[in-house]
């Protein structure tokens, strides 16, 4: 299978690693991975800030770095799901007949690829923790991704997976949100911390790592005994 | 920064760090969503269910004048009485104009977000009148001289403990008592009210086209005393209540009770078609309804933003929400809190001063989910923000940092200028006091992804 990497600005710039991680995984599960290195973000930052024109010369640029691929794979449902349905409303009447095409763009978030397009639920990783998994916003509400990343995770050796109740709360990042309403956003990102810890976890796993920057800023911050992982880099844990 | 917003943004540093106020509220929150995965059950297939009250709320908001012209015809050919009041003050005049006919000394009302909207009971207490709330959670919030916490709930966030101290104060109620004891202590209090109240004010639920009625919902009892006793009956409507036919009800009954508080069906519900006949045996004497729009039809011009209207009040938006959990009801300091507040208040009050509301979300979509009706709410936040950077009412600073990073995004040479170390610098120092003094900020890496990729030579 061949598949184009779809590396999300913030990951780009702040966690290259996990990128790395994921194209360990997808070669694992038997990929052949292409990135074109004129990529650069989709857009999202612009559009949910409400600076729609901004937003859509990013979109266009994106839609002719992706335009010939059969699947584009990225470490985040929120990028997945601002691609997948809000491009038709951000390019609509753009005049670019090229840009209409977007709706095909195969844009798929990293576990709903694995499990859904490729069919691979146990990649032989091990990680011995604890952990809950949090629900990203735009993973569930955006991808409808519920059971994917369970799956993947069940099949990991040592991985001792935590249901929390507030598995699908909000972690309270929201990009501008977490600036412009620093104190809403730091209550939400604490209770989820909080109740993390209360559960027993020693980290929170996610596939989005716009959630886990956030929530690790506090743990951090706090000096807390609680580590955010995003989901690639525990599938590809003891991967040589 | 707008006025509101400075207030807005105080309140909710003082409301989200408030631990006491967090245990209350997400207790109150946990229990309404344990009864609505209960109560929804109902449903056998819910989303089809969601889906066909949305279809009809949108026939009915796209012929509006049509439903609400067939409304006033049915209800005036049995005798009773319809005001369009286009503003808070027409339907105040109204009011008041009705209570000097009739030298009303005191009014009974049940619970009606509407009559909050328009500031009814401070007008009536101006004018010499008593205005008595009747539903138990509103007579709470009247005592304490608050607006509603919720629109279903409105005293959601006092514990049972400052109600019995709140009674003991305001009505020398014996100190201490119980929830039950304390409904007790109401009842009796309240049956003298309806007695003697000269007129009964209500709010609707449904105003239903082709029969011309209203119909109102509630679990106390109360609205069904305060039309029977009083001579006169006033219900106050927003324009957007109304539904095609009484036969809707059996969709949007239990829609309505199942996402307001867990219930199959709530307890009471009535449908008033009018004043008492001269066969019938009691009901008031005159009956009128009020139509209020009072920016509704700003919402109905925007060919986006008019979903909006199909909103039915259960609240349902407001309990999954988590900046609702975060900084309570007061804190929007508008009627309507919780996510749809946030999408209409700006229409209803001005986008200028409310703007902020939109922005006042993480966007996390638990709300659109939830909607019983499928208003698609936190997209309506996003088409508001648009709408606020259109009307040019984002900073200078704000839109050249917008400028910057659109170029930033369509230049991959930019994306990989300098590194970590440089980035780290200047984003502490754009970011360091909005970022505030609970989180520490990523820390950039060394290079990119992009660079790293290049040198592997892949």
């Amino acid at each position: 299978m061949h598949v184009s990497l779809f590396i999300p600005c913030f990951v780009d710039q702040l966690y290259p690693q996990t990128a790395f991680n994921m194209i360990k995984v997808l070669k694992k599960a038997g990929c052949t991975v292409h990135y074109n290195a004129e990529q650069t973000c989709c857009g999202q930052p612009a559009y949910n800030a409400g600076y729609w024109d901004e937003c859509r010369s990013v979109a266009e640029k994106f839609v002719r770095d992706f335009s010939e691929n059969e699947y584009i794979v990225a470490p985040s449902g929120s990028c997945i799901g601002f691609v997948r349905n809000y491009y038709g409303k951000v390019l609509e009447n753009n005049g670019h007949e090229k840009e209409m095409h977007h709706q095909q763009l195969p844009v798929y978030e990293f576990t709903e690829f694995l499990t859904t397009v490729l069919n691979v639920e146990d990649l032989g990783a091990e990680f011995k923790a604890s952990a809950v998994y949090h629900d990203a916003c735009g993973a569930l509400r955006e991808c409808g991704i519920k059971d994917a990343p369970r799956k993947l995770l069940r099949h990991v050796k040592g991985l001792q997976l935590i249901e929390a109740p507030d598995c699908e709360v909000c972690c309270g990042f929201g990009g501008t949100f977490a600036v412009k309403f620093e104190p809403i956003s730091i209550g939400m990102g604490e209770q989820k911390v909080l109740n993390a810890i209360e559960m027993g976890a020693e980290y929170i796993i996610s596939t989005d790592l716009s959630c886990l920057l956030h929530l690790d800023g506090y743990i951090r911050k706090h000096k807390l005994a609680l580590k955010t992982i995003h989901i690639a880099d525990v599938l590809s844990a003891t991967l040589a | 920064m707008h006025e509101q917003e400075k207030i807005f943004q105080e309140e909710s540093r003082i409301k989200a760090t408030d631990l006491e106020h967090r245990r209350k509220i997400n207790y109150s929150l946990m229990q309404s969503d344990i009864a609505f995965q209960k109560g929804k059950n109902v449903f056998p297939g819910l989303e089809s269910a969601r889906k066909r009250a949305k279809n009809i709320k949108w026939e009915t908001i796209e012929h509006l004048n049509k439903y609400l012209l067939e409304f006033e015809k049915k209800f005036t050919e049995r005798g009773g009485k319809v005001i369009w009041a286009e503003n808070p003050q027409q339907a105040l005049d109204a009011v008041l104009q009705i209570c000097k006919q009739k030298q009303a000394k005191s009014v009974v009302k049940s619970k009606s977000m509407v009559t909050e909207e328009i500031h009814l009971n401070p007008f009536l207490s101006r004018h010499g009148i008593e205005v008595v709330e009747t539903d138990l959670g509103e007579y709470i919030q009247q005592l304490s001289g608050e607006a509603p916490y919720h629109m279903v709930a409105p005293s959601m966030h006092k514990s049972r403990e400052e109600v019995a101290l709140l009674f003991h104060e305001k009505l020398n109620a014996p100190p201490g008592l119980a929830p039950e004891e304390l409904t007790l202590f109401t009842r009796q209090l309240l049956r003298q009210k309806y007695v003697e109240a000269d007129i009964g004010i209500t709010g609707v639920n449904f105003l239903l086209a082709d029969i011309g009625a209203v119909a109102v919902t509630e679990n106390e009892g109360n609205a069904r005393l305060c039309t029977s006793f009083p001579k006169t009956h006033i219900a106050i409507t927003g324009i957007e209540k109304i539904l095609p036919s009484v036969s809707d009800l059996a969709l949007f009954w239990p829609l309505l009770a199942t996402h307001g508080s867990g219930q199959q069906v709530t307890v009471y519900n009535t449908i008033f078609s009018g004043a008492k006949k001269e066969n019938e045996p009691d009901g008031p004497e005159d009956m009128y309804v009020i139509l209020l729009d009072n920016g509704r039809t700003n919402i109905l011009a925007d060919v986006t933003a008019r979903e909006s209207l199909f909103c039915i009040r259960c609240g349902a938006c407001l309990n999954v929400c988590p900046v609702f959990k975060n900084i309570g009801g007061h804190t929007y300091k508008a009627t309507y809190g919780g996510p749809i507040g946030s999408v209409i208040t700006p229409y209803l009050s001005g986008l200028k001063s409310y703007k902020h509301l939109s922005y006042a979300s993480s966007l996390c979509g638990a709300c659109t989910q939830v909607c019983p009706v499928h208003i698609n709410l936190h997209e309506l936040l996003l088409y508001n923000r648009n709408k606020s950077v259109k009307a040019h009412f984002g900073s200078r600073s704000e839109k050249l940092g917008w400028l910057l990073w659109k170029k930033a995004c369509l230049s991959r040479a930019m994306m990989n200028m300098t590194n970590g170390r440089i980035k780290n610098f200047m984003i502490k120092l754009l970011f360091r006091k909005s970022w505030g003094d609970n989180r520490s900020l990523p820390d950039f890496a060394p290079k990119t992804f992009n660079e790293l990729w290049k040198a592997t030579g892949q």
